[in-house]
């Protein structure tokens, strides 16, 4: 913030910058947050490492469809006849993968046209939030099947998906953060001094807006792993043989009269994950300053 | 005098009264949203690369029948006349032909909404009251123990997705204790009113889904009264608790609640998509999920157009709503 000191008159003196800061400390106060940061910590584990413990191959036949489980099989075996554990080993990453994917390429478009708009309120503005409005009034899910519909499904139609459907609201939530900071006197003196506008916006911007920013990261987080799960669940998102939770529970669904831990497993993975995600990141936002839950971003 | 002169300013310029002015402001910019998303649907459904024909039919069709279907899909057209051969059919209400059932999409569409639009109604009506008496305990009893329960409660069931509940309420009532029909079958053609037990696990994942957000929302309204100075004062009074929250912070509070409805049902035009596949209920949700399986464009994109239509529908209506509910904002619009 060197920048600061040139064009500071006197009685200029705006409220030094928030920086991003977690209070770690504060944050995990309750035993919740203390339990769901180890939860999921170990969650993130499970589904990047967790195949190199697996007894048996994901895709392998191993045994009749729908085993109970036994010795060897811990939990039973799925509608074909393959390893239920294993699978759930297994099935974590590509939740973990495609939803990190898809809300790191959010952010980068959202941070940028919300700079942009907040730094630059003329024409280019006023069209670029008319076009986040248009995508604003269209359900998050009924756009990515209605991209499924024209693409096909498949990993990459989801991560764009997601993507598209984050960037609205995070260019909304940006821009107005950007608003306020783009008064300052750094961002005044920076725009005197000439400097480009890529370093005004990443630089001298950014990071003073990291704390709403950072506050509205941990839902966004939650509901891009809601997504990925649903789209998979109804078999619009990658493709049937990939092991993956949600894919898991819907094909063992009708078997669930007789083997049900081929549902249950897998079913619970996910519900652990999200609701551990979710605890999280309330959790964050409430250390990062936001009031309360009126801002909770809904889905 | 400068009253009068603005009174006077004012009077001239109004051509219309101020609410209906507003009315009209807002159906405008909702028809206009309407034509934007047409135009994203058709552009994410015809204007993608890749040749669509191929992909309805497979890549094992043959040559003549992929051409035939570009024939009758009007693929070999520029794209602008594509477009507006679907809008213009759009507004006369033509919605094209489904390439599976070789049916109107208008028919599939006739069928189906009805049975989504009771789910949707129902839930609604479960919904709205569960998460404000909620919201409302919980929000007088703040840091009590009722205040975390629910709060834990709603935090999980946020978190969970709606297949997940579902799958969880068919194990335990359907195949545990066997009360209820596991999937939502009843005779085409019946209304699902008729068989009210296919409608209590879907209206009951949705509720579970739903209410969290809501619950929060209206907790957080009425920590906000209780905040106020007009309730500070009222203590001050030495009015008796009960009667300060009954005639002070209930009533004040129950001005978001218009917006509780307006979400949840907006929440809902995504929310019954999963969930009516879930359960194989026979709404618009499970045939757009099959019909974008299929690659039905045309299925998919009448049915898409419902589900637009209907959510900046409702986003208009609350707005309506909300502006003559408090008659502040009558000026201000």
């Amino acid at each position: 913030m060197t920048s600061v000191d040139l064009a500071r008159s006197p009685d200029d003196v705006a409220p030094a910058p928030r920086r991003f800061r977690l209070r770690w400390p504060s944050m995990a106060r309750t035993p919740l947050v203390k339990l769901s940061l180890v939860g999921l910590l170990v969650l993130i584990l499970i589904a990047l490492f967790g195949r190199y413990a697996a007894p048996y191959s994901p895709t392998a036949l191993e045994s009749v469809p729908y085993s109970p489980p036994s010795r060897h099989f811990l939990l039973g075996t799925d509608f074909l006849g393959r390893d239920v554990l294993s699978r759930v080993l297994y099935g974590g990453r590509s939740v973990l993968v495609v939803a990190g994917t898809a809300t790191t390429l959010a952010y980068v478009f959202g941070l940028t046209i919300g700079l942009l708009s907040g730094f630059n309120r003329s024409w280019l503005d006023a069209t670029l939030m008319r076009t986040m409005d248009v995508l604003l009034a269209f359900p998050p899910i009924l756009f990515i099947l209605v991209l499924a519909a024209g693409a096909g499904a498949g990993a990459t139609m989801l991560i764009v998906g997601i993507a598209v459907v984050h960037v609205p609201s995070i260019a909304r939530v940006v821009r107005a953060a950007a608003l306020d900071v783009s008064v300052h006197g750094y961002v005044e003196a920076a725009v005197a001094r000439g400097d480009a506008t890529r370093h005004i916006l990443f630089r001298e911007m950014l990071p003073n807006i990291s704390s709403p920013v950072a506050a509205d990261l941990g839902p966004r987080v939650t509901i891009s792993i809601l997504l990925v799960a649903g789209v998979n669940f109804l078999g619009l998102g990658l493709a049937p043989p990939s092991p993956d939770w949600a894919i898991a529970v819907a094909e063992n669904r009708s078997g669930l009269g007789i083997q049900v831990w081929a549902v249950l497993g897998p079913a619970a993975m996910i519900a652990a994950l999200t609701f551990v995600t979710n605890v999280v990141a309330d959790a964050t936002a409430r250390s990062l300053g936001r009031n309360e839950t009126r801002e909770a971003t809904p889905l | 005098m400068s009253i009068t002169i603005n009174a006077g300013r004012l009077e001239r310029r109004r051509l219309l009264p101020p609410l209906v002015a507003y009315v009209l402001r807002r159906v405008c910019i909702g028809f206009i949203l309407v034509v934007a998303v047409s135009i994203l649907v058709f552009l994410c459904t015809q204007a993608l690369p890749g040749d669509t024909a191929s992909a309805i039919i497979g890549r094992s069709g043959s040559e003549e029948a992929k051409a035939r279907l570009r024939e009758q899909l009007g693929l070999n057209e520029p794209l602008l006349s594509q477009y507006w051969t679907w809008f213009s059919g759009l507004l006369r209400g033509d919605l094209g032909t489904a390439v599976g059932s070789r049916q109107p999409v208008s028919e599939f569409l006739g069928k189906r909404m009805p049975n989504s639009l009771i789910l949707g109604g129902l839930t609604l009506i479960v919904t709205v009251p569960t998460s404000i008496a909620l919201g409302i305990w919980s929000g007088i009893r703040k840091d009590r123990l009722a205040d975390h329960l629910i709060g834990g409660a709603t935090l999980g069931f946020i978190a969970l997705p709606e297949f997940v509940t579902g799958t969880f309420l068919i194990s335990l009532f359907a195949i545990r204790f066997d009360v209820l029909p596991p999937i939502s079958l009843f005779p085409p053609g019946e209304s699902p009113l008729a068989h009210p037990d296919v409608l209590v696990l879907p209206v009951m994942t949705l509720l579970l889904a739903g209410m969290a957000y809501n619950v929060r929302m209206v907790r957080a309204g009425v920590i906000d009264t209780l905040d106020t100075e007009y309730v500070q004062m009222a203590r001050l009074n030495g009015i008796p608790e009960q009667r300060v929250i009954r005639k002070h912070v209930l009533r004040n509070s129950m001005a978001p609640t218009v917006q509780v409805i307006a979400l949840t049902a907006q929440w809902l035009l995504g929310g019954v998509v999963v969930v009516e596949t879930v359960f194989q209920y026979p709404g618009l949700g499970d045939g757009l999920v099959k019909a974008v399986a299929a690659r039905d464009i045309p299925l998919v994109q009448g049915t898409a157009m419902v589900f637009a239509v209907l959510y900046i529908g409702v986003n208009i209506v609350a707005d309506l709503v909300i502006v003559l509910l408090i008659p502040k904002l009558r000026t201000a619009a």
